[in-house]
Order: C-alpha cells, then structure tokens, then sequence
C-alpha cells in the first residue's frame, strides 16, 4: 500500500513542527499542574525553548537560495534573522530562569518549602 | 538639533543611568540621579506630544538604517500621548517614594529599588515608543522582569510568593506574544509595525483562510489580555498590588496595565486592522463579554475584600474592563473614551494608592478594620482618598464622570440607526450599575474612616509629612481640575483615537 506523497510529506515534513508543538505542551502542563516551584521553572524553560525551536525551523529556506554563498551547488541556507532574534530571547530566558530562581531561594528561606499548596496552607494560618 | 533626537533620548537616557545607580551606590545620591532622570523624560515627553500635535507622526530610525530593515521609532498622537500618562506619573511616584521607601524597604535594598524603579520605567516607554514588534518583546521583558524583582521587595513574605506568581503568568504572557510575532513574521517577513500592516493586507482582507495568521493574532490577542489582567487572566494582579512595597504599586497601577492595553490597540488597530480583529475574527464580542464580567465580579469582589490595597487591587480590573469595553467598539468615539479612560484612571489610580501609602506610613495594617477613625488623625490622606475613591464612582465634577460618560455615549451611539435592542445598550446599562457597585465599596472605606471611633493603634497615627501629601494631592487635585476642564484630556483623547483609526485608511 502506498501512501499520497502529499499526505506523507504534511507528517513527516512538518517533524520540526510536532516537535515544537510537544514540547509547547508539555511545558505549559508542567507549569499549570505541578505544584513544585523548581518544576514549575523547568515547564516555562521548555515552554519558552519550544519557541526558540519554532523561530529557528522557520529560518530554514530551501530551493531558493539568493544569498552569496560561496561554496557551489548550495541551495539551501538559515535565515539569519530568526537565529538572531532568538539570541535575544535566549538572554531573556536565563534573565527569568535566575529571578525565578532567585525568588525560590527567598521563598525556602522565608517558609522552609517550595511547595505551591505547603506555602498556601502556611500563609492561612494566622 | 536636540528635537531630532527626542524619542531615541527618552529611552538612552533612563536606560544608560539605571547601570550608573549601581555604580554610584549611595541611597541618597542614587534617589536624586533617579528623581531628576524621571523629571527630564516627562520634559522630553510633552516636547514630544507638543512636536506631534504641531507636526503629526515623529519617526526616528536607529543608527541610520531605514524603516522595515533597521529598528524604528514612531510617536504618534496615542504613543506620545501614553508616553506622557507613563512618564508623568513615573516622575510624580518617584518624587512622593523616599519617605515611604525608607519606611518599608531595607537600607542595603533602597539603591536597587530606585534602579529597578528606572528600568521599569524604560522598558514602559519602550513599549510604547516602538515600531518594531520584536523590539516591543524585549522592552515589554525589560519592564516585566524589573517589576516582578520590584514586587518581591514588598515587607511581607507573601510579596515573594505574589513575585513569583506573576514571573509564571507574566512569561506564559509574553512567550504567548512571541508565539505570535514569530508566526507573523514567519507569514510576513516583517517586524516593522507600519510594514506588517501593508504585507498583511493581503491575509486580513475578506477572504482570511490564512492559518496561520489567525493563530498568530490569537496567540498575540491572549498573551497581551494576559499582560492587562482582562478578567479570567487576572490572578496574578490581586497578590501582586496587595504585598508590593506602595511605591511599586502606585506606579504600576497607573502605568503598566495601561501601557499593555496601548499594545492591545497597536494590534489590533494599527497591524492587523478592525476589519480583521472585529468583523471576521469575534474579538470585539469577546473582549465586550468578558470586559462586562470582568467589571461586574471584580467590582462585587471589591466589597467583600478586607484588606484596603486589595480592595483598590479589586477595582483596577474592573477598571480595566471599562478600558477594554470601549477598545472593542472599534469606533472612534470608543477608542476616545478608552484613552481618556486611561489617562483618567491612571490619575484616579495612582493618587488612591498614593493615598494609601500614607496610611501605610503611620499604620501597621493595611485591613479595614485596622483604619477605623483614621479621619481623624489624618484627614488630609482620608480626604484624599475620598476624593480619589468619588472619582473611581465617576461622580460629577470628577475626572472619572467624564471618561465614563464618553464611554456610555459611545455605547449607545453605535446601534441608533437600526433602534434594536443591541448588547452595547445592555453594556451601558451595566456600566452605570457597576458605578454603584464602586460607591459601595468606596463608602467601606469612607464609613470606616470618618464615621468610626478610632482605635488605640489609630490615635497614636499621625498625619503623613508633606513631602508625600503633596504630590497626592497634586495627582488628586488634576482628577478634579480635569473633571471640571476636561477640553485638554478629551482633545488629546480624541487626537489619539484617529491617529490610530486613521492608520487604518
């Protein structure tokens, strides 16, 4: 049985795609459902990281290489743009990363827990 | 000349002198570089709105390099007028903040309180000094990033967890709107705003199929409700207004929500258009439904709250609501009162908060049942607050009255040519009842304070120094100078409202 190129092609040629659309997913779940401080910081980095994935897939030109490359027979080039945007998204997660972190620090010393619902029931006691 | 180079100077200069705080490090020295920083980008800001009146759009290119390849800034007739509410109250905050800053943050922390307080600041002005929308995501992580670390300076342990809070929503938010740009450019090809709307013309025009241009603008429409707190994504407000050092939240609630719902207008106005954003996709069904939520639970909210930080926490969604309300009437009259809706209730706003930071000053709790007689031994900051809390009601002869008459008459004057029964007539009808909702809980405060005896920790309060009563008074004064002369706020309103509907011809 042989399958439509075009229906094969729109699987496996879009495999950047499923992937940044996984990771997406997955880290905006961990973020909602888990409870864990740490966890919740890992779920916006892999959140955030789908996104550089997203940008840098989209860079990829094929066929219609009009940039002066030097090697012969090249057809197929990055978009710079994409990378370099993401350079700076890049910067601005790590800026996040180590606020949040820095803030768990503040958090485990002020209530002796990164447990979202251990923090919540502390601060209902009078 | 100097004018030629106004919008770039009113970014540079606050962005080079927050690094220059560090350096210089003594609190006080520090506190003065900031105030006079604020001072001289409010100057530049109405040079800028007087060039803009005189002269239409100002653009300024980056180091040279033309519009759609090199970063561009425009200030038109709504950027320069946001630039102005975002400045003016950043500078009027930071001159009431020492008293209140040496009271509730650390010693050692006060350098990069006044620091973080500056990039905050830049990264507002940004936003709205931009053309460019990746240029706008950075500036949009410059002012979140130093605001979560600004919450978490907040004297009670929970400012962290609220910190921390908003950190998650605030990036779920702006990863959201880089989703968006990144499927937009990926269409497009483009960042620039004034490009993107002519390359997207062909995508937004009545044969919209295009599918990923409509999940770039609902990536970017959610990230950006997130960012302004519209009703079901506003969890991470309440926490954050209440346990933020007062300072913090007296600037933050007249500037950062504004300046996400200047972004809002952006979008949808001037990139995407209202043909798109409001005919072909629902946003303005959507944005008028949960605005009118929006405004009916957190106003009922507000009532039942105890704590007098919160309560105002409470309001400022349904304020944003009323903002929201007019944006999605995609009229001109709607786009007017929601500008003046911003300016107003930045004024309103920022001066309540003010006022509460007084109270904050003399007293150890913040919960209304803590404040009982304080009338008495502060009348002026009660007073104050009183004034402020009747233009929260939109009472006559206050500056609220005028932005939400604009509001209602803009809301009634959509459906006259057909005479039905439309949902902008039951929004009316809704906003005048939440108006009653807002005296309700503005009288909790007023009983409270001037109807009650006062308690022990009360009668030992005493008045707050002039230093902090007179730029309260000074921002309360102008909600009552521009209740009873609304021309200059109604015609820079106006101005605004078709400089962004006009970019839509």
């Amino acid at each position: 049985m042989t399958m439509p190129l075009g229906q094969f092609e729109s699987v496996l040629g879009l495999y950047n795609y499923w992937v940044v659309i996984f990771l997406m997913m997955t880290g905006f779940y961990v973020v909602m459902a888990r409870p864990n401080l740490i966890q919740k910081v890992v779920g916006l980095n892999i959140f955030q990281i789908s996104v550089f994935l997203l940008y840098l897939t989209m860079g990829k030109v094929r066929g219609a290489a009009t940039a002066p490359i030097l090697l012969p027979g090249r057809t197929e080039y990055s978009n710079p743009l994409p990378s370099v945007l993401m350079l700076t998204a890049i910067v601005v997660g790590v800026a996040t990363t180590s606020l949040a972190l820095a803030l768990i620090v503040r958090i485990r010393e002020t209530y002796g827990t990164i447990e979202d619902d251990e923090i919540v029931a502390k601060d209902k006691q009078p | 000349m100097i004018d030629a180079h106004l919008p770039v100077l009113q970014i540079v200069i606050p962005l080079l002198t927050s690094p220059l705080c560090i350096l210089v490090r003594a609190n006080r020295r520090v506190m003065a570089l900031v105030i006079a920083t604020c001072w001289l980008v409010f100057a530049m800001s109405c040079r800028l709105l007087y060039l803009v009146s005189q002269q239409g759009a100002i653009t300024y290119q980056l180091g040279g390099w033309p519009a759609p390849w090199g970063i561009e800034y425009r200030v038109d007739g709504l950027s320069a007028l946001i630039l102005l509410i975002v400045s003016g109250m950043g500078a009027i905050v930071i001159t009431y903040a020492p008293t209140s800053v040496d009271r509730e943050i650390p010693v050692e922390q006060q350098t990069l309180f006044y620091t973080l307080y500056l990039l905050s600041l830049t990264g507002l002005l940004g936003i709205v000094i931009t053309g460019d929308l990746f240029n706008l995501f950075v500036f949009l992580e410059i002012s979140s990033l130093s605001t979560y670390a600004l919450i978490s300076l907040g004297k009670h342990r929970r400012a962290l967890v609220a910190a921390f809070q908003y950190l998650v929503m605030g990036t779920i938010g702006a990863t959201f709107i880089l989703i968006g740009i990144g499927l937009t450019y990926q269409i497009t090809g483009g960042l620039n705003m004034a490009d993107l709307a002519s390359l997207l013309t062909q995508y937004t025009g009545d044969h919209a199929t295009n599918r990923t241009v409509l999940v770039a603008f609902a990536f970017l429409s959610v990230g950006i409700s997130l960012k302004m707190a519209v009703f079901p994504l506003h969890q991470w407000l309440p926490n954050a207004y209440t346990f933020a050092p007062s300072v913090v939240t007296a600037f933050l609630a007249a500037t950062a929500t504004k300046v996400s719902v200047y972004v809002l207008l952006r979008v949808t106005y001037t990139i995407f258009k209202p043909h798109f954003a409001f005919e072909l996709m629902p946003l303005d069904v959507e944005l008028m439904g949960l605005a009118l939520i929006g405004i009916l639970w957190s106003s009922t909210a507000a009532i039942f709250q105890q704590n007098l930080k919160r309560l105002l926490a409470f309001s400022s969604i349904a304020q944003i609501g009323y903002i929201v309300l007019g944006l999605s009437l995609a009229s001109v009259g709607g786009v007017t009162a929601s500008v003046l809706h911003i300016f107003n209730h930045a004024l309103i706003k920022g001066g309540l908060f003010m006022a509460t930071g007084c109270l904050a000053l003399r007293l150890p709790s913040l919960d209304l049942k803590h404040l009982h007689g304080i009338g008495r031994r502060m009348p002026w900051t009660a007073t104050a607050w009183a004034i402020g809390g009747l233009g929260l009601i939109g009472v006559p002869l206050t500056s609220g009255f005028v932005s939400k008459w604009y509001l209602i008459v803009s809301l009634l004057g959509t459906g006259t040519e057909t005479n039905e029964w439309r949902l902008d007539h039951l929004a009316a009808v809704l906003v005048i009842g939440a108006s009653l909702l807002a005296a309700i809980y503005v009288w909790r405060f007023v009983d409270v304070a001037f109807f009650r005896e006062p308690t022990a920790e009360v009668e030992a309060a005493t008045e707050a120094p002039l230093r902090m009563l007179l730029p309260t008074y000074f921002v309360i004064g102008l909600t009552l100078v521009f209740g009873v002369w609304p021309t200059l706020p109604t015609q820079l309103a106006a101005q605004a409202a078709s400089a962004v509907i006009g970019s839509t011809h």
